[in-house]
């Protein structure tokens, strides 16, 4: 079995969110850089966890980003997988990126294609879908849970309001949420054996974007918290009630 | 046109699909022209009042094999549906964050998920969206000539305008679904936590999950859906569909009554969209209250209690 793990570089969740260049580009100095939290704990583990428990899994990690992406794949290589290609592009938006990802993934006939549910900077939630129609294969989205029976998946997706099981056969796009696997530390014998292994560097095809950023926005400050006394929490029932007008 | 993804479950039509609708019909008047709808399954809802969230024109297929949820082949159909579309609309919620990107590149149509706002047009097609889990909006241009927007449930208010749709039967071609759902279980008797009004939060000060009685006793008598912080979803205090933040859910209910939260950066992420923050806490120091409206510096054992005693007597007045 082959699969594809897509993994993203985003600003470490403690960041904090400021933007230069009259608003147009996010002030990244400073800013620590992790994995997306979706695409490392969830899709790249649970990825892990299917090569453990079959050998012969070829597993394969891929980043559409700038080289400053490198040290994110690295330490996602250090977590686990045997090789990681780095599509050179900077400037795409969603639709971009998933061209330049179901192009390497057509070429590379893989069974499986992990990405996380969304990436914490964009929150756009759209690679996987993107893919899965650009490779016309089904798709599952916010997998909390995924079990493989020969060539067959069984799939529990969060849906408004509970969960859903669902089941489709290989190939499939998934995109993965909280509940797939546990979060891990790489150790010292994964950070040394990721520095040999190959992360291939390839120039990206010519795609079109169909979105741009004119502009970005920091949502007005609150105008401060009007405090109740503890002796008299019939008061922020009123308050809640006559000033909000909340319920 | 402008079509508008009406989407549902076990036969009714969500609330989210109501704000798409008056969202679609917002857009529609921008574009001077009109907004029509599709649904695929059975509904037992009433069709026709769509009408009153400003939708024209209701096609749908009841068709029981389209009860089954597959990304796929909704994309196929609502590509058919949307041939004279301007601009298609889905909630941003999970069936729309698992058709909208399809649907976009199927049409060739740019994809703007998470929208905050009607778009602007004063130069090219704009819609503001969140990004960084809520603590910032990107203004995203459209530059393809067909648009998508996956609006935020609880980020546009519903406008009823008393109008009648018109329904009638939408013929596509569809294949087999490749997908098959094999069962769903729905949270029985709650309000689904991206949809509520009101939202009531319990985080790690509340000491142990025999006692979320406070939270669920407040949110029954308000109506509202219960949530908690990272931490308490993580110990299996609560779970983890009730994780609020930035690696859980964000929502942006009317009011969210934070109760023992100290409110990290993370969870402020999930809520701050929320339009009234409630913050009781024991700490004076908690960082939420920074972010909140209205607070109480006090014990929940102490301070819950009488609250829910005063929200009951203005419930029974």
């Amino acid at each position: 079995m082959k699969i594809l793990v897509c993994i993203s570089k985003t600003p470490d969740t403690t960041s904090k969110i400021a933007f230069i260049d009259n608003n147009t580009k996010f002030a990244a100095d400073g800013v620590q850089f992790i994995i997306n939290p979706y695409d490392e704990w969830y899709a790249l583990v649970r990825a892990l966890e299917l090569k453990e428990a079959d050998a012969s899994t070829t597993l394969h990690l891929i980043n559409v980003g700038g080289a400053d992406a490198e040290p994110i794949i690295r330490k996602a290589l250090a977590l686990g997988g045997d090789e990681a290609i780095r599509v050179n592009s900077e400037n795409g938006d969603s639709f971009n990126i998933a061209s330049q990802i179901a192009s390497i993934a057509k070429a590379g006939e893989y069974d499986l294609i992990f990405t996380g549910k969304e990436t914490i900077d964009y929150n756009g939630s759209s690679i996987g879908g993107m893919v899965a129609e650009l490779l016309d294969l089904p798709y599952i989205s916010h997998a909390i849970k995924f079990d493989l029976e020969g060539t067959t998946a069984t799939v529990v997706r969060e849906i408004d309001g509970g969960e859903e099981t669902d089941k489709a056969n290989l190939p499939l796009v998934i995109s993965c949420q909280k509940g797939m696997a546990e979060q891990r530390i790489p150790n010292m014998k994964g950070i040394m054996g990721a520095r040999t292994k190959p992360l291939n560097v390839v120039e990206p095809a010519a795609f079109d974007s169909y979105t741009t950023i004119a502009s970005f926005d920091l949502p007005p400050a609150k105008a401060g918290v009007k405090l109740v006394s503890a002796d008299n929490p019939e008061e922020l029932v009123r308050l809640l009630h006559e000033e909000a007008k909340a319920f | 046109m402008v079509l508008v993804f009406i989407d549902q479950q076990a036969g009714h039509i969500k609330k989210a699909s109501f704000e798409a609708a008056s969202y679609g019909a917002e857009v529609a008047k921008l574009l001077g022209t009109n907004a029509e709808a599709i649904l695929l399954g059975n509904v037992s809802d009433d069709l026709p009042s769509l009408g009153n969230y400003g939708i024209t024109k209701v096609h749908t297929i009841g068709d029981a094999n389209l009860n089954n949820f597959d990304a796929q082949v909704f994309t196929k159909i609502i590509a058919q549906a949307a041939e004279n579309a301007e601009v298609v609309i889905f909630s941003n919620n999970t069936t729309g964050k698992a058709i909208a990107p399809r649907l976009s590149v199927r049409m060739k149509a740019g994809l703007v998920s998470g929208a905050a706002a009607l778009p602007n047009l004063s130069s090219g097609f704009t819609v503001k969206k969140t990004v960084f889990s809520g603590k910032a909006y990107a203004n995203i241009t459209v530059t393809t000539a067909k648009k998508i927007i996956a609006l935020n449930p609880n980020s546009f208010s519903i406008i009823p305008i008393g109008g009648t749709a018109e329904v009638v039967p939408f013929i596509a071609n569809f294949e087999t679904a490749k997908v098959q759902v094999i069962s769903q279980d729905l949270v029985k008797g709650e309000v689904p936590l991206g949809e509520a009004d009101i939202v009531v939060s319990g985080g790690r000060g509340l000491k142990g999950p025999e006692n979320w009685g406070m939270i669920t006793d407040l949110a029954t008598l308000l109506g509202a859906a219960t949530a908690c912080s990272r931490p308490v979803a993580d110990i299996h205090w609560r779970p983890h569909h009730e994780h609020v933040g930035q690696t859980g859910l964000a929502i942006a209910p009317n009011l969210y009554i934070a109760v023992g939260i100290s409110g990290a950066i993370q969870h402020l992420a999930g809520v701050n969209r929320s339009k009234t923050i409630v913050v009781i806490n024991k700490d004076p120091e908690a960082p939420f209250f920074k972010a909140a409206d209205y607070g109480i510096v006090g014990d929940a054992f102490e301070v819950m209690p009488k609250i829910i005693e005063a929200v009951r007597k203005l419930k029974s007045a």
